[in-house]
């Protein structure tokens, strides 16, 4: 029973995580894809919690569907509506070349999973209640992976200044904050 | 074992990487584009995690959240470079914006 349940918890979740990925290179208005995005992260957490990697999960809906996310939907926002159909402009042929080449992507990858590790992926190991708990997490982090945590500071400090300069530097050129929102909007259309 | 096996959160990892190669030679818009790229990185992830719980090594879960580091410092950089051009009255078309095509 308790098999049926997880296994059941995980096809809707994997379906989820699918659909709602396929929605957000698919829909025109940009502010629904953002949206479908927020649902691919979510149904993602739960395939997180079911590896066992709860903090991860926690993180992936604080940082992602919490911060990045609102932050896009602001962005958007300020943009005004900037419709775009994946279809669109362009020759055909650059579409059906860029689906076919995201398709033998996939076939690839799925091949040289099945070529490098064929069926030696089904055991799993062992693990203990700590497996994944933010006291682990942090442990690897201060200890083994103390380079990788001390450059992710750099990276993210590095981001941070970066944002300030290209948000800071449009306004000392020309002054574009006085353009009106009905220029925005009339441009957009 | 109960669940699923590592293999079918591979499969949903490719298809997720797959999807958002996609995205990105498709659309133009540079929002969506940046969109489809936190769908690449997020099938990496899965990936990681999956491995990490294969082998029941903590390093992949570590490296997950290195990358989702790396993912939110990217869509910072990524939203101010959207919100420059979008001041300077530019249009959001990554075709267009070809200045610095080599």
């Amino acid at each position: 029973m308790g098999n049926f349940i997880v296994w059941v918890v995980w096809v809707v979740a994997a379906f989820a995580c699918l659909a709602s990925a396929l929605a957000v290179i698919t829909f025109t208005n940009p502010f629904f894809s953002a949206l479908a995005l927020i649902g691919n992260l979510a149904s993602l957490a739960v395939l997180y919690l079911m590896l066992s990697a709860e903090f991860v999960a926690a993180a992936q809906v604080l940082i992602y569907a919490g911060a990045v996310m609102v932050m896009f939907l602001f962005v958007i926002a300020y943009l005004g509506r900037q419709g775009d159909a994946p279809w669109a402009g362009g020759p055909s042929w650059q579409s059906l070349a860029a689906v076919g080449a995201a398709g033998v992507l996939f076939i690839e990858i799925v091949v040289a999973l099945g070529l490098k590790a064929g069926g030696r992926l089904s055991d799993e190991a062992a693990i203990d209640v700590f497996f994944g708990s933010p006291h682990e997490i942090g442990r690897l982090f201060l200890t083994d992976h103390l380079l990788a945590f001390e450059i992710t500071s750099i990276v993210l400090l590095v981001a941070a200044v970066g944002g300030v300069i290209l948000g800071s530097h449009a306004r000392s050129g020309q002054p574009v904050d006085s353009a009106p929102l009905e220029v925005q909007e009339g441009r957009s259309r | 074992m109960m669940g699923p096996e590592v293999n079918a959160y591979l499969i949903v990892a490719a298809f997720l990487f797959a999807t958002g190669a996609a995205g990105v030679l498709l659309r133009r818009s540079p929002l969506v584009v940046l969109l489809s790229l936190e769908i690449m990185l997020n099938g990496a992830n899965l990936a990681l995690i999956a491995f990490s719980r294969r082998f029941g090594e903590l390093d992949g879960q570590v490296f997950a959240l290195a990358v989702m580091a790396v993912a939110a410092s990217e869509v910072v950089v990524g939203l101010g470079l959207i919100v420059a051009i979008a001041r300077r009255r530019l249009d959001l078309d990554v075709d267009k914006l070809s200045t610095l095509r080599g």
